[in-house]
């Protein structure tokens, strides 16, 4: 209770209250969430067990009984008779499982070079950041196609449907490591010249410990930042490379899938098949992106 | 002089500031360094406080950090206690390590934001492996208790303390693995002079308890004639002069010297002319030719800019200074 009482009390709990952009994107952020994390209970259909669709049901218009079977769908069904809410469901379940992991896989690998680059210094900061500067001078989504190109190849055909989604977290996480090696490395390097780094080392505390149980604590503030606002790009990654039909396998249909489904019937009239799945896109990405901005202006005193 | 703890001869320390390489073969540029420390030797002895004052980038900071090892030396010899500490490596190096700490300048970044109170100080006795479990805690309680707070401020953050407190917690941490030697790099610069008495009185409380050897860095001359037994003033990195505290103040015979006690402003208002210190402290990537300081000097002769003094004894320790040689060989 006393924990509770002081986190409402904080500097960031009173910020969240009086920011009402904040506030409405996190409950949409949570809804869509708790929405495709609940999904199997949630959702009145499987859009994932082939066998339970019904051809017959494709192309149903929203909230409109279906031609031939009779049935009504919310938000319609897709060319193979899929309901259009149960698989936004499903979908932002993947969107968000391969956005988050992506995330996470490019945190472990910006911070541990950056961490790198900071403390050595020297060449070893110098091949790092090159590197960083030559990644950064090509478009992230373009470097996720590569990885992904290249990582097919390698992988054998009857094994790609299991590791598509793995694959594609490691192509998004390769492309959008640099950012957070940057300001990791940036901040680092000042810590590093801090006194109490210095204290640590004239008892001779071991470089690792330093770098982990000193320095990282202390560079962990803005990253988290970044990494909120880079969830909004990595989602968006995963639908962009979706939407280009090499991501997930359709059988297994993210919102990105939805809408390249979707584009293709947009012009003979069934616009609910894009116009959906975009909008639960839209609304993701931008709830978690103002999240992001929102806790960027909380943690920076300067913008008090 | 059998009872040196720390013996420091011709110490020297080169800075290599010369651009990138690449840069520095377009330009055709030489490599350039700059000499932070020059050729110094002095020795401290167990239970003393060997204070180094000096100006702004005279070096002070750079020999506390060769001391302790944060930097390492480019020519010259630092021994603790008859171990050489340079080439010195692994349990050996450990073991030293315990014997000597450091407190720092800043107490606002000296200790870790993010760490609570005990573990700061509780980190040097984890390191060397000293106490185990529920000692470590009481040790904490008793060091905070030694240094004038309380047990139950383990639990809080550096950022719920005055400057003070932060630095009494500095000095806490510092005495945790029972050191024989502590360096000192100002450690009242950053507070206020009514805090600074205070930490000054503790340090010399503790100095006195415990038995320990100050080398003691300061520009502040008030600070350092309360503290120190033994005074070294340092000028672009030369020891221009070595003495007794008291005889220092009383009879300074290098004119660098005169200078700085000259500029010490005093409370009693006695109304005696003072001269104001002359000019600033020279480039150190380009020093002066010969004695450093003849550019300042009101006692330069045409000798001083062409070789380096030697040192001269005094009553109490010695001086480098041309001007004093003539006139030790006069009388």
């Amino acid at each position: 209770m006393n924990r509770f009482a002081r986190m409402w009390d904080s500097d960031i709990a009173w910020s969240f209250r009086n920011s009402p952009v904040a506030i409405v994107a996190a409950v949409i952020a949570l809804t869509i969430v708790l929405g495709a994390v609940f999904a199997p209970w949630i959702a009145p259909y499987d859009p994932f067990n082939s066998a339970s669709l019904n051809l017959m049901d494709g192309f149903t218009p929203p909230g409109e009984p279906n031609q031939f079977t009779g049935n009504t769908y919310l938000m319609g069904t897709d060319n193979q008779g899929r309901d259009i809410f149960s698989t936004i469901l499903y979908g932002a379940r993947i969107s968000l499982f391969v956005g988050f992991s992506a995330v996470v896989f490019a945190l472990v690998l910006g911070i541990g070079l950056g961490l790198l680059a900071g403390w050595r210094g020297g060449w070893v900061d110098s091949l790092i950041m090159r590197i960083a500067d030559v990644q950064l001078s090509f478009p992230s989504i373009l470097i996720a196609l590569l990885i992904f190109g290249v990582a097919r190849g390698f992988i054998p055909p009857s094994m790609r449907e299991e590791v598509a989604i793995w694959v594609l977290i490691v192509s998004i996480g390769l492309s959008d490591w640099v950012q957070y090696a940057r300001v990791v490395r940036g901040a680092a390097m000042v810590e590093k010249s801090k006194e109490y780094v210095q204290a640590a080392r004239v008892i001779g505390v071991h470089p690792a410990r330093i770098v982990l149980r000193h320095i990282l604590p202390n560079v962990m503030g803005p990253v988290l930042v970044i990494a909120t606002i880079g969830l909004a790009l990595a989602i968006i990654a995963e639908a962009t490379l979706s939407f280009l039909g090499v991501g997930v396998p359709p059988t297994q249909p993210s919102l990105g899938t939805l809408i390249r489904i979707g584009q293709q019937y947009l012009f003979s009239g069934e616009w609910w098949i894009l116009l959906f799945p975009s909008i639960a896109l839209l609304l993701l990405a931008l709830s978690v992106n103002l999240l992001g901005d929102w806790l960027r202006d909380a943690l920076n005193p300067r913008l008090r | 002089m059998a009872d040196a703890l720390l013996k420091i001869e011709n110490l020297t320390r080169y800075f290599d500031i010369s651009k990138p390489f690449l840069n520095r073969m377009l330009e055709r540029d030489e490599k350039q360094f700059l000499t932070a420390v020059a050729d110094v030797s002095f020795e401290i002895k167990r239970g003393e406080t060997f204070a180094l004052v000096g100006e702004s980038g005279s070096g002070k900071s750079t020999i506390a950090k060769l001391v302790v090892g944060l930097l390492a030396a480019s020519e010259g010899n630092i021994e603790f206690d008859g171990h050489k500490m340079t080439g010195t490596s692994g349990t050996e190096m450990r073991d030293l390590r315990r014997r000597f700490q450091m407190i720092f300048q800043d107490p606002f970044a000296s200790l870790n934001p993010r760490w609570r109170v005990g573990d700061i100080i509780a980190e040097p006795i984890h390191t060397f492996g000293l106490l185990k479990g529920a000692d470590v805690t009481n040790r904490v309680g008793e060091l905070l208790d030694t240094v004038g707070l309380s047990a139950k401020d383990a639990e809080k953050f550096p950022h719920e303390f005055s400057g003070g407190q932060r630095q009494r917690i500095a000095i806490a941490r510092a005495l945790s693995s029972k050191p024989e030697f502590i360096v000192c790099d100002e450690p009242t610069s950053a507070l206020d002079v009514s805090v600074q008495a205070q930490i000054l009185n503790l340090m010399k409380d503790l100095q006195d308890e415990m038995g320990l050897t100050y080398l003691f860095i300061s520009h502040d001359l008030s600070v350092v004639r309360h503290m120190a037994n033994r005074i070294g003033v340092l000028y672009l990195g030369r020891l221009v002069e070595v003495a007794d505290g008291k005889t220092l103040f009383s009879a300074p015979q290098h004119p660098y010297t005169q200078m700085l006690l000259d500029a010490v402003p005093d409370l009693a208002l006695s109304g005696r002319r003072r001269k104001p210190v002359d000019g600033e402290i020279p480039n150190p990537i380009n020093p002066p030719s010969g004695c450093a300081f003849h550019p300042r000097c009101p006692l330069a002769m045409d000798r001083c800019k062409v070789d380096a003094p030697h040192q001269v004894a005094t009553e109490t320790g010695y001086a480098a200074c041309f001007a004093l040689e003539a006139e030790a060989k006069a009388s």
